[in-house]
C-alpha cells in the first residue's frame, strides 16, 4: 500500500446517523456514536463548519480473531455547515451511552420577533 | 439554517448513502431496514477461551436489554425509546436518521460455548458479551497392559 493510500485508510471514519430539530431558540442535534467515551469525543468549530468526531474505545484481547465484522472502522466523523444565526460560543454538549446531544442556540438578534405595528 | 457537508471520505459516506438508498428503493434493502442486518450492528470475535460479541447499541436502558442463549443461538433484543421531544408542533425535524423502536438480532454460536458462563456489560453505548468456551477434552494416553 502506498503512503497516500495508508494515510487515506487512517482518515476513514464512519458517518454517525443524526437527528436534527430546530425551534425558535436554536438547533438540537443528536448523533449516535456508540463506543466513544467522553475523553475520545471531539466537537470543534472552524469558521462556519461544525465537526463532531470520536474514536471508539475498545480493549480487545490481542489473541482475538475476528469472526464476523459489521463495524470496520473504530472512528466517527461528520461535519455540518452552521448558519450565521447560530451562537457558536454557547454550544452545549452532552454524551451519554454513546449518544451525543448538541444544543446550539440562535443568537438573540436572530430570534424571530414580532414587530408591533403602530396605528398611524 | 444549516446543511450537512459531505465529508471528504468517499467510502464511509458511500456506506451511509447505501443505507439511504436501500431504505428509499425498498428493493435491495434488508427487510428490517436501517442497517445491513439491523440494529444494533455487531462484531464477533473469538479466542481459544471465549467468544466476544460487541454490539453497537447507543441510547439504551441497560435494564431493558434482553440477552438470551438458547440452543446455540445468542439473541439480543429490546426497545430503543426516542429521545426527541414528543410535541413537535413548534419545531422542524430536519434530519431523522437514528434508529428507534424494537429490535432483535440473533447470532449463531459455535458448539463449544458454555451458556452457563456468559457475562454482559453495557458501557458508552456498547453491549459487550463474553461467552466462555468449554474446556477442550484433553487427549489421554492409554497404557498398554
Amino acid at each position: 500500500m502506498s503512503n497516500n493510500q495508508r494515510e487515506e485508510r487512517e482518515n476513514q471514519a464512519l458517518v454517525p446517523p443524526v437527528d436534527v430539530i430546530e425551534d425558535a431558540n436554536g438547533i438540537t442535534l443528536f448523533a449516535d456514536m456508540p463506543g466513544v467515551p467522553k475523553d475520545k469525543l471531539e466537537v470543534s468549530i472552524d469558521a462556519d463548519t461544525l465537526t463532531i468526531a470520536g474514536d471508539v474505545k475498545l480493549t480487545l484481547d490481542p489473541n482475538m480473531e475476528a469472526r464476523y465484522v459489521e463495524v470496520h472502522i473504530p472512528r466517527y466523523r461528520r461535519s455540518f455547515t452552521l448558519g450565521q444565526e447560530l451562537d457558536r460560543a454557547r454550544i452545549a454538549a452532552e454524551l451519554k451511552n454513546g449518544v451525543l446531544k448538541l444544543v446550539i442556540p440562535k443568537s438573540e438578534k436572530a430570534k424571530p420577533r414580532r414587530i408591533e405595528i403602530q396605528a398611524a | 439554517m444549516y446543511r450537512s457537508l459531505f465529508p471528504g471520505d468517499l467510502f464511509a459516506d458511500f456506506d451511509r448513502l447505501q443505507r439511504v438508498a436501500e431504505r428509499l428503493s425498498g428493493s435491495a434493502g434488508s427487510l428490517r431496514g436501517y442497517e445491513r442486518g439491523g440494529f444494533p450492528q455487531i462484531n464477533v470475535g473469538g479466542t481459544q477461551e471465549a467468544i466476544d460479541v460487541v454490539a453497537f447499541a447507543p441510547g439504551l436502558d441497560p435494564a431493558k436489554i434482553e440477552v438470551n442463549v438458547e440452543r446455540g443461538v445468542l439473541t439480543l433484543s429490546g426497545e430503543r425509546a426516542s429521545d426527541l421531544p414528543t410535541d413537535l408542533k413548534q419545531t422542524s425535524l430536519h434530519q431523522h436518521e437514528r434508529f428507534t423502536g424494537k429490535f432483535s438480532r440473533a447470532i449463531s454460536l459455535p458448539d463449544d460455548v458454555d451458556p452457563e458462563r456468559i457475562t454482559a456489560k453495557y458501557t458508552d453505548g456498547l453491549l459487550l458479551i463474553k461467552i466462555q468456551r468449554k474446556q477442550a477434552v484433553q487427549p489421554r494416553r492409554v497404557a498398554i497392559q
